[in-house]
């Protein structure tokens, strides 16, 4: 269970270079599901063929990290955000390119004021000695993710990029425990959610289900004087009533409640007062679409050390299976 | 000369007539079928003479400017249309309505002002626009409620290339696709004169579900910051270095593969291209890219700096460059049937 969270949560997938990480999820689930496309966005949908209702489920398989946009004469790196990059999370730590180059991200010491900290006034240092020796190294428009080792602590996981590749396991372990149902369903693993909720919005509009259900993470207020918010770590999965893209529609959050009741696992509501998430567009295309969400409690999010409890996790994997089975 | 004639029409974003009018006479030399939509869009299809693909091109008509939105005496208040800095308009001259009245932005004159307003800046709610009228109803009538107002600024050569004008953001890009609408190509090419881009990208997505291309291409006016003040990793484009692809921007992260063949395409071909290096902004590709199930996206613009006043500036030869690029793209579109399918994944 848990190498299968790592190996996902360790692969280089920032928002709009989604290739790894789609070539990951694609060879664990492609002998399970009955078809496997990818769509003009880099979208990834599997199909379980069938007869019944059209249930499309979304995890987006992106996350958050920097773009470089100039190299120095000495070979520091100038750099923009990709998704919601905090500049203070950012500061002493390591960026890792996807041919494995490490550098550390520091800001201007001239800087008089951490408050007026930007990241104009930061850089990334590769130990490159010239403009040259760093483009050798990388180039403007290459991407790289934070570096966060994924460590699991008695039920406690810790990891970058559990948003959302805790999502991302949570489908693929549904799709491999499938039950018999004949329902059509698609399973989606969007891209470019960070920047937008994007790659939801094409899959949905070709795929035009009955309903969606999302798979992503929540904020939590379980931590010292945290704002306050009735999620917290362990408390099992969250079913989604809203946040600032999405009402979630009664009808999906009824099947999600249901559900969980029936198999009897620990749930917990979510109303998200910050951040959307890929229903926010999916319900908004073709002609509406109801849509929910199963979100995991996720402390620290869009951190490196991102936090979260592996029996939420387990726990969604059956309430997925449960409730479009 | 095209430049000149585009850029000193009137087209605030959905007053687009004009700029509308003139292409279509333009485009209508050339295209096989013009549509206009119900938003207003301009969709000049050419039809091609083999292959299976369809391709847009894609550019707006409109441009910022402003609104008659109420009077104070005989001078008339006035809203922005578009991302306008309020710093630049004191002292600026405007043309109201089709009649093209003259007015000036006025404010209230330094001597008269109190110590404390001396050191900000002048609101835009603080300014007017004085048409010359003597009373209210003079203005009303000349002026009524809702009228568009345009900057006013005439097309200017000057320096080594360069040209001064209002609007090249994004009649630069209209220019382009009208050269590039007198050739034939291959593919059905759908060449897109959007309207209201500079308030939300809002014609662009109506045109692209429309069209329903397979790939699609933006040119655009961008911004170009090479000036003092700015540190060279903040510039955000460069005057002079060639068309400026893309890499990522607000709105859309536009197809690696195509934006890399695009880049190799100028190199080969010896055309100046440069990567706009800021992320900041954003342009019609946004829409496009979302529209129906995901359309294969890039944007190539030509560097204008103070984009969005009534003096942007910009160089001949990157315009050049930004036509020749598009046109040697289009060219390899044709010339291998498989190329537009291997940008998808």
């Amino acid at each position: 269970m848990f190498d299968l969270l790592k190996k996902l949560t360790g692969i280089v997938g920032v928002s709009g270079n989604e290739e790894e990480i789609r070539e990951a999820i694609k060879e664990e689930i492609k002998d399970c599901v009955d078809e496997v496309k990818v769509d003009a966005l880099g979208n990834l949908i599997a199909v379980k063929k069938g007869k019944g209702k059209k249930i499309m489920v979304a995890a987006h398989m992106d996350e958050i990290g920097i773009m470089v946009t100039y190299i120095d004469d000495n070979g520091f790196l100038r750099f923009s955000a990709i998704g919601g990059v905090s500049r203070y999370d950012s500061i002493g730590q390591r960026v890792k390119f996807k041919n494995g180059v490490v550098g550390a991200v520091y800001y201007e010491e001239k800087l008089d004021d951490i408050k007026n900290l930007q990241l104009s006034k930061m850089y990334i240092d590769i130990g490159a000695k010239s403009k040259e020796e760093a483009k050798n190294m990388v180039q403007v428009g290459d991407v790289a993710c934070f570096v966060g080792d994924t460590v699991l602590q008695g039920d406690t996981v810790i990891s970058k990029a559990l948003d959302n590749r805790s999502g991302c396991f949570v489908v693929v372990k549904a799709i491999k425990e499938l039950k018999e149902t004949d329902n059509e369903i698609y399973f989606v693993f969007t891209v470019q959610e960070e920047v937008g909720l994007r790659g939801a919005r094409t899959a949905a509009f070709s795929i035009n289900p009955d309903i969606a259900i999302a798979v992503d993470v929540t904020m939590t207020g379980d931590t010292p004087e945290s704002h306050p918010m009735e999620v917290k770590c362990g408390g099992g999965p969250a079913i989604k009533i809203k946040d600032r893209s999405v009402l979630c529609h009664p009808e999906v959050r009824r099947l999600l409640e249901e559900s969980a009741k029936r198999i009897n696992i620990p749930y917990q509501l979510e109303i998200l007062e910050a951040g959307g998430s890929d229903p926010g567009s999916i319900h908004l295309t073709a002609g509406g679409i109801p849509s929910g969400a199963i979100s995991i409690p996720v402390r620290y999010v869009h951190s490196p050390v991102e936090t979260a409890s592996m029996s939420d996790i387990n726990n969604a994997v059956r309430l997925l299976v449960e409730a479009i089975c | 000369m095209l430049i000149k004639e585009l850029t000193e029409l009137n087209g605030v974003s959905g007053n687009e007539d004009e700029v509308r009018e003139f292409i279509k006479k333009e485009a209508e030399k050339y295209a096989d079928e013009i549509t206009e939509d119900s938003m207003g869009n301009l969709i000049c299809y050419k039809k091609g003479t083999s292959s299976k693909y369809r391709v847009m091109l894609s550019a707006h008509m409109d441009e910022v400017g402003f609104m008659v939105t109420g009077y104070e005496d005989s001078m008339l208040k006035f809203a922005s249309i578009g991302g306008i800095d309020e710093r630049i308009l004191p002292g600026k001259r405007v043309l109201v309505g089709e009649k093209r009245i003259p007015g000036v932005i006025g404010s209230k004159p330094i001597h008269l002002q109190e110590k404390a307003e001396r050191g900000n800046n002048i609101k835009q709610k603080n300014m007017y626009i004085d048409i010359g009228a003597e009373k209210k109803e003079e203005a009303e009538k000349l002026a009524p409620l809702g009228e568009y107002i345009a900057f006013h600024s005439l097309y200017t050569e000057f320096g080594d290339g360069c040209i001064k004008a209002k609007a090249l953001d994004d009649r630069i890009g209209c220019a382009i696709l009208l050269e590039i609408l007198k050739e034939t190509y291959q593919f059905d090419l759908y060449v897109c004169f959007t309207v209201q881009e500079e308030i939300g990208l809002r014609g662009a997505g109506v045109a692209a579900f429309r069209v329903n291309p397979d790939i699609a291409i933006v040119v655009e006016g961008t911004t170009c910051s090479d000036v003092p003040g700015a540190r060279e990793h903040e510039y955000s484009t460069v005057m002079g270095q060639g068309a400026a692809l893309t890499i990522m921007d607000r709105t859309s992260y536009p197809n690696k593969k195509l934006v890399e063949f695009m880049c190799k395409t100028a190199q080969n071909r010896n055309i100046p291209v440069q990567y706009k290096q800021t992320t900041t902004g954003g342009n019609d590709a946004g829409k496009i890219q979302l529209t129906r199930d995901g359309v294969v996206v890039a944007s190539v613009s030509v560097p204008c700096r103070y984009i969005h006043s009534p003096v942007s500036v910009m160089k001949r030869e990157d315009y050049e460059s930004c036509l020749k690029l598009v046109k040697a793209v289009l060219d390899e579109f044709g010339s291998d049937e498989n190329l537009i399918e291997s940008f998808c994944v």
